[in-house]
């Protein structure tokens, strides 16, 4: 397992959707190599022909009727928590476009 | 005064109308008031709403349910309607996000008359061992200020361990609940995948999140655990299975149990107070009529590495939510809409949190996927078949629950891996899916408590509660009180 670069660590921020500075760019390129370092154990594990564990209880797709019921929120209760303005019951964000 | 009392003491005293709500209510909050400068375990008081409560409790006067008037905390994650809700982050905090509903563990709790007093502390989103990435501080170890709480439950243990409260609830994804109440010398159970309802607590990693209390003996988890288990129609992924009459099964007969202590658990660089500590609990188990055999878990040494990649996936995806849109925090100066978000959250996550959201963006990302998460997924596969091994040949596994008693506040601040080793002893349950408790079993020379850590086959949490129960009974461990403010 290489060292993640600085620009590793910049690919990576963009793709999560956050903003790194310098310093912090820094400081995760080497704890996030370290991490990764750590995890990489996993590597030297025999797994062939073992499947995949997503849910460990077993439980199969669990259904429900597909009818309108009752929420304990209103949606203006629910516009309520945006930080943004509410434009006719929707939600005003900055252009995607620019 | 009402506050050090355990659930059923203080239930019964409300019956017999020795006690009122009201008083039970005021001892806990007059206690927060005068200890938690000390610990940080309380985030958010809602003082005068659990006072009204209270009112209307002994107004009425009926204690049919052994947790009508009890008064306790709920981690910061556990959304509550009206009730400031942070996940210790600044993402939520800096709007002060109020829930326009109760998460599905409040409601339950509210219906049977439990008074919640306030908001505990936790790591940011759950994120940590030792409710050091909170956005309000750390919280401190009620046996030592110096040292931390453990966590990510920090603030539920610290709080039921110095009697701020009668009983926490807290979350437990890689051992948020069994760490801390080992720190602090309270009793946590981390309850099978499925078993107790998600719904409205803030998510971090959702195929291994649970939910489940923090209280002062196993009797209290037993009512706990009862009002709270589950099928909720809101989480999908809760079982249908029946839920026991818990406190039914807390007979303190063992005899003839078989027990198995995993050779993996006792490593080098552990305390040897703790070693010593866990190793004694074969005589008292043997003393009840118990066997204690050595066993093997041949994966440990798995489990925690496997745990850091699927959690930090998850909470990649989970994270995504806060975006500034929906809920949270704003920013004023955006270009445009990618602009915002990154600004909203890169000003917002803690760095553990943009951590763990980096390495699992990684983890998922292109050509690496197979290698990590699917790799992953499949030594959870054999840690699961370990367990289902070990469980052919004993009824229960006993283990310590960390090796060390807590450590000092900022000493793995600039390690994260050191901060991830802390669970070493804490993910086979995660990736098993299976119940495990923490249940004090001595303390150190230092006098910080010990918690051994009892593990049963997936939906036995009656068998792991009846153990804790039996070693509870015949040693007191739980007894003992921190002598903080007094």
């Amino acid at each position: 397992m290489a060292d993640l670069s600085h620009d590793d660590v910049r690919h990576i921020a963009k793709l999560a959707r956050l903003n790194l500075s310098d310093e912090e760019v820094e400081k995760f390129s080497k704890e996030l190599t370290s991490i990764l370092k750590y995890v990489d154990k996993l590597q030297e594990v025999d797994t062939k022909g073992v499947e995949p564990t997503a849910q460990v209880t077993g439980l199969t797709n669990a259904f429900r009727e597909d009818r309108v019921s009752e929420s304990d929120a209103t949606p203006e209760e629910l516009l309520a928590c945006s930080p943004l303005p509410i434009v006719e019951k929707q939600i005003q964000t900055s252009s995607a476009h620019g | 005064m009402g506050n050090t009392l355990t659930i059923a003491e203080a239930h019964e005293k409300l019956r017999k109308k020795e006690i009122s709500c009201s008083e039970l209510v005021q001892s806990c909050l007059d206690r927060i008031d005068s200890v938690d400068g000390s610990i940080n375990a309380v985030i958010g008081r809602n003082f005068e709403r659990a006072l009204e409560k209270a009112k209307k409790v002994d107004s009425k006067g009926e204690f049919n349910h052994p947790l009508t008037g009890i008064p306790y905390l709920a981690k910061d994650v556990y959304c509550e309607k009206d009730v400031p809700t942070t996940a210790c982050s600044n993402v939520l905090r800096k709007k002060d996000y109020k829930p326009p509903f109760d998460s599905t563990t409040i409601k339950r709790l509210n219906a049977v008359g439990a008074i919640s007093i306030g908001k505990s502390n936790t790591d940011e989103f759950t994120m940590g061992a030792s409710t050091e990435t909170s956005c309000y501080g750390p919280t401190r170890c009620p046996w030592d200020p110096t040292r931390v709480a453990g966590g990510s439950s920090g603030g539920s243990a610290a709080a039921t361990a110095a009697d701020e409260c009668v009983f926490a609830i807290g979350t437990d994804t890689g051992g948020s609940i069994r760490q801390p109440a080992g720190f602090c010398g309270c009793t946590g159970i981390r309850v099978t995948y499925g078993r107790t309802s998600r719904y409205g607590v803030m998510s971090m990693a959702s195929s291994l999140d649970t939910i489940g209390p923090l209280c002062k003996n196993i009797e209290d988890i037993a009512i706990v655990l009862e009002a709270i288990a589950g099928k909720d129609p809101l989480d999908a992924t809760t079982s249908d299975m029946p839920v026991p009459k818990y406190r039914e099964a807390l007979t303190g007969d063992i005899k003839g149990m078989k027990l198995g202590m995993p050779k993996e658990y006792f490593i080098d660089g552990m305390h040897e107070d703790t070693e010593a500590a866990v190793r004694e609990t074969k005589k008292v188990f043997e003393s009840l009529g118990a066997t204690v055999e050595e066993i093997s878990l041949p994966h440990t040494e798995y489990a925690t590495p496997t745990y850091y990649i699927i959690c930090p996936s998850e909470v990649s995806s989970n994270m995504a939510r806060y975006d500034g849109i929906r809920y949270g925090h704003t920013v004023e100066d955006a270009e445009d809409l990618i602009d915002y978000y990154r600004k909203t959250r890169s000003s917002g996550f803690g760095p553990e949190v943009k951590r763990r959201i980096m390495i699992g963006t990684y983890a998922l990302s292109a050509g690496y996927f197979d290698a990590y998460y699917r790799q992953a997924q499949k030594v959870r596969t054999l840690i699961k078949r370990d367990c289902e091994e070990a469980f052919k040949k004993v009824d229960a596994i006993i283990a310590p629950v960390s090796p060390t008693p807590a450590f000092t506040v900022g000493a793995h601040e600039d390690d994260p891996v050191a901060m991830y080793l802390e669970d070493i002893f804490l993910d086979t349950q995660v990736m098993a899916g299976i119940p495990a408790l923490s249940v004090p079993c001595g303390f150190s020379k230092e006098n910080l408590p010990i918690g051994l850590q009892i593990m049963g086959p997936q939906w036995q949490e009656e068998r792991i509660l009846k153990i804790a129960h039996a070693y509870e009974q015949s040693t007191k461990w739980h007894t003992r009180k921190p002598a903080l403010g007094s």
